[in-house]
């Protein structure tokens, strides 16, 4: 890491800042669209108009909407994230514990599928044309087609109800043994894994390939590197930009696909809680949710940036 | 007759599984539109068989959490998945060319603002975004299309944008601008044909997105509302069959399944025809 590596990865992080504002002023901006308004809709239809003003001014919603916005903004970056319209009380404390669950859920998988869609993707790289190779294409095609609730269907119609390996839906018990542990996280984990390791191998093959189709790999072979040499040694380091990128977007498919499946396993993580307050209309709870899986991506995004930029022997020096 | 013939050389040019995929992409179109002629039983007829009942010779696909069957309610479904999905794909398409289009030929500073927009739009994922809209805005269906459109607009103005600003720096671009004509004859006559092929393309990959996204605000009881239903509500309304094994879970969710997949084979196999390949053989 020389000066110049960290002046890049700090522009990056500067440019992620500046998308998180943005998104932020979208996120507010569109909530405060909301037919009728907040004041109303804590109050219910019941309430004097008297009432319903009052509260429009303690909640400071006769502002104009910039002031309000800058206030929300203001708040936020103090740790004050609002109070939730459903329950009346602060958002953090609301959300705070769901946030390692999901943080727990996305990392097994992580942990599980990046090796995993490494060496297939490499594998499949290296018997280019093969029954491999052609299976990984078809996969990945149809596991992007499929939806998320169609692999949760069948994976519990296989695993719980016909062969009684795991039981569907069981979480709660903070202290379980390990066998509890694995067989409650072995579906969500492998509905998770089933589309992210088809993405990601599928990416991981075509940089590969990229490498190997460059003359300085045909030299490396034609001097007798052996082929897994060649791919490890020589191609893999060049690859490693466009894979991180590969890998950080197929994460952020994650907090997607996470949406589904924490609710069909009733897990208690993060989008469950913004699934919840939607049909509540909690609009705090919200974008609070939001705001987080933006920043979520955004962090993926820039460990990509800086991967890629400690790989580039171009800024070593 | 050469153009009559066009779309018989279309199939003759595509690949086994980009055939496939079209005559699926096909049945599901017609399924729609004529679904709810087809349909053997009423939907409404509740208590008609058994509850969440096998696969007989009254009920092909079974009968639903309510005794209603369930190959009738895919039928009547398919009018809502794909007619939302087609709506919403189709301006969200032409929301994101148009815009691109905007942006390349407008002033730097439009081209910055949307860009930065799009961006940050683009961090959040489809699926967060659109329940925050449906947070505030309810899921009506014309509120789930709109949903769907602003969910999707940023994917197709990003490689329309792309494309877009390539094109504009192309010679002929320079010569029809130095030429004095105007930006928006430049923008319609010059950059946009060349942009029709993979826009359609792209098209294709957002109906498939939007499929699956609407299917999955259904499924968490927030997309299309009793009393219609789309396949993703099928699929919810019968979750409770799935410990038996029950085909009204499973049968909707493969209807799906079918439509995006044969959707996307197609794609697929277009994307791979050389693009000029149709112009020349029709020629």
């Amino acid at each position: 890491m020389n000066r110049y590596m960290l002046f890049l990865i700090a522009r990056r992080a500067g440019a992620g800042i500046l998308t998180l504002l943005i998104v932020s002023a979208v996120v507010f901006f569109i909530t405060s669209l909301l037919p009728g308004d907040a004041a109303q809709m804590i109050l219910g239809q019941n309430a004097t108009p008297e009432t319903v003003a009052a509260l429009r001014q303690q909640l400071g919603l006769d502002q104009p909407l910039l002031v309000r916005y800058f206030t929300w903004l203001t708040g936020m970056l103090q740790g004050d994230f609002g109070t939730s319209f459903a329950s009346h009380l602060p958002v953090l404390q609301l959300v705070e514990q769901r946030i390692p669950a999901t943080l727990e859920l996305a990392g097994i998988t992580t942990v599980i599928c990046v090796p995993l869609a490494l060496i297939i993707g490499i594998v499949a790289a290296m018997n280019r044309g093969s029954a491999l190779d052609r299976f990984l294409v078809i996969s990945t095609m149809a596991t992007v087609a499929v939806p998320e609730f169609l692999v949760a269907t069948v994976a519990v119609l296989i695993f719980a109800v016909k062969l009684h390996w795991v039981s569907a839906m069981s979480f709660g018990s903070p202290d379980m043994d390990v066998i509890s542990y694995l067989k409650a996280y072995a579906l969500p984990v492998l509905t998770l894994c089933c589309v992210l390791v088809a993405q990601m191998a599928r990416m991981t093959r075509s940089a590969i390939i990229n490498q190997l189709d460059s003359p300085y790999l045909e030299m490396a072979l034609l001097k007798g590197v052996s082929p897994l040499r060649a791919v490890l040694r020589h191609a893999l380091p060049n690859a490693v930009g466009p894979i991180a990128n590969a890998i950080s977007l197929s994460l952020s498919y994650l907090f997607g696909g996470v949406i589904i499946i924490e609710s069909i396993f009733s897990y208690p993580g993060l989008a469950s809680a913004l699934v919840d307050a939607v049909s509540n209309r909690d609009l705090p709870v919200v974008q609070l949710c939001v705001m987080l899986f933006a920043a979520c991506y955004l962090v993926l995004l820039l460990a990509a940036d800086i991967l890629t930029i400690a790989f580039n022997p171009k800024w070593r020096s | 007759m050469n153009t009559l013939l066009l779309p018989v050389r279309l199939f003759q040019s595509l690949s086994l599984s980009g055939r496939i995929g079209l005559l699926i992409s096909l049945f599901w179109l017609l399924m729609a539109l004529f679904g709810t002629q087809l349909a053997p039983h009423n939907v409404e007829d509740i208590g008609g068989g058994p509850m969440l009942g096998g696969m007989t010779s009254a009920n092909v696909l079974g009968t639903d959490y309510l005794g209603r069957d369930i190959l009738s309610r895919i039928l009547y479904g398919a009018k809502f998945s794909i007619g939302l999905a087609l709506t919403a794909a189709l301006c969200a398409s032409i929301i994101g060319t148009l815009l691109a289009l905007l942006a390349a030929v407008a002033g730097r500073w439009l081209e910055e603002l949307l860009g930065r927009v799009n961006d940050a739009l683009l961090v959040l994922p489809g699926k967060v975004l659109s329940l925050m809209i449906v947070a505030v805005f309810g899921s009506s269906l014309p509120m789930l299309i709109l949903t769907a459109i602003f969910t999707y607009w940023p994917g197709a103005f990003r490689i329309a944008f792309a494309m877009a600003s390539s094109l504009r720096n192309m010679d002929y671009v320079r010569a029809s601008r130095l030429r004095g004509e105007s930006r928006w004859y430049v923008a319609i006559h010059d950059i946009l044909p060349n942009m029709v092929h993979p826009m359609l393309t792209d098209f294709g990959l957002r109906f498939v997105y939007i499929v699956l996204l609407l299917s999955g605000l259904s499924f968490l009881g927030l997309g299309v509302q009793p009393p219609y239903a789309d396949w993703g509500t099928l699929v919810r309304e019968n979750l409770q069959g799935l410990f038996n094994g029950s085909p009204a879970v499973l049968m909707p969710a493969v209807a799906i399944a079918s439509l995006t997949i044969g959707a996307n084979l197609f794609i697929d196999s277009l994307q791979q025809m050389r693009p000029l390949t149709l112009a020349k053989e029709g020629a």
